[in-house]
């Protein structure tokens, strides 16, 4: 089984997803990140799904589950970089995927959880441990 | 209508899956079906792969390659010798699960597809084929 390998920079953590997950890599994902938002006192999280060109319901909802189980621990999730094919297609599918915030690119990603944890106005990178 | 290409792969694994997702892109793609098209039955695909290892006990996959006049496709038969499906219209319906899953599987398959048939009995297991043309997202 593959890991996706998880960064952290500051108070969040980074996940780009570049293979075709199963089902068993997907789960222990949502396990290795739920591990690191405690160990780290992360923030919030950015999982970046550019490189995905197929979310079924099994991915779907593990980000799903990954946001409600973050904002428990006190962290934001935002998902970023979803494909338009992809989009399509989970609407199509039934998966709205309510609850979870998302953006269009990594950056505007990086910027709105800035602004959710370090409150408006001072979003611009600095943040008090 | 004419099969141009048949290839069979056994599903046994929730791994497998993965490799079931990459096949039917490549026989997508082999048809030039446009990128939308591509995901709708490749997802439709992973959803009825996964069905059918954690409900059927595994089973086969048939990729088969359509052509029927100036209309080309993908036809995916899925095979399994599991349980079966004793209420089909109930196992249609969003949010019906017997399983830990979203109970999305079989509708969404169904709404990503242009044909969809489910033949199903209690011990006699579980056969589904969808068909999706190119040009038809």
């Amino acid at each position: 089984m593959q890991r996706i390998p998880i960064l952290k920079m500051g108070p969040y953590l980074l996940v780009s997803i570049q293979v075709d997950m199963d089902d068993r890599t997907a789960m222990a994902l949502q396990d290795d990140l739920m591990e690191q938002i405690v160990r780290h006192r992360a923030r919030g999280v950015l999982i970046d799904i550019s490189a995905l060109d197929v979310v079924d319901s099994f991915i779907g909802r593990m980000l799903a589950d990954t946001a409600a189980m973050a904002r428990v621990l006190d962290a934001d999730t935002v998902v970023v970089g979803m494909q338009p094919s992809v989009a399509i297609t989970l609407v199509e599918l039934g998966l709205a995927l309510t609850g979870v915030r998302s953006a269009l690119n990594i950056e505007r990603g990086m910027d709105l959880l800035r602004s959710r944890i370090e409150g408006p106005g001072i979003a611009d990178g600095h943040h008090e441990e | 209508m004419d099969i141009t290409r048949s290839e069979v792969v056994a599903v046994r694994a929730a791994a497998e899956v993965v490799n079931v997702r990459h096949i039917v892109r490549r026989a997508a793609v082999d048809l030039a079906f446009s990128l939308v098209e591509q995901t709708k039955i490749v997802t439709a695909a992973s959803e009825l792969a996964r069905n059918m290892v954690d409900y059927g006990g595994g089973g086969d996959l048939t990729v088969e390659l359509l052509s029927d006049g100036i209309r080309k496709g993908v036809r995916l038969i899925f095979e399994d010798q599991g349980p079966g499906i004793p209420d089909i219209q109930q196992a249609l319906r969003d949010g019906f699960t017997t399983g830990k899953g979203l109970g999305l599987g079989l509708g969404g398959a169904k709404r990503l597809s242009n044909e969809f048939q489910i033949d199903s009995a209690p011990g006699r297991g579980t056969r589904i084929t969808i068909v999706r043309w190119k040009g038809s997202a």
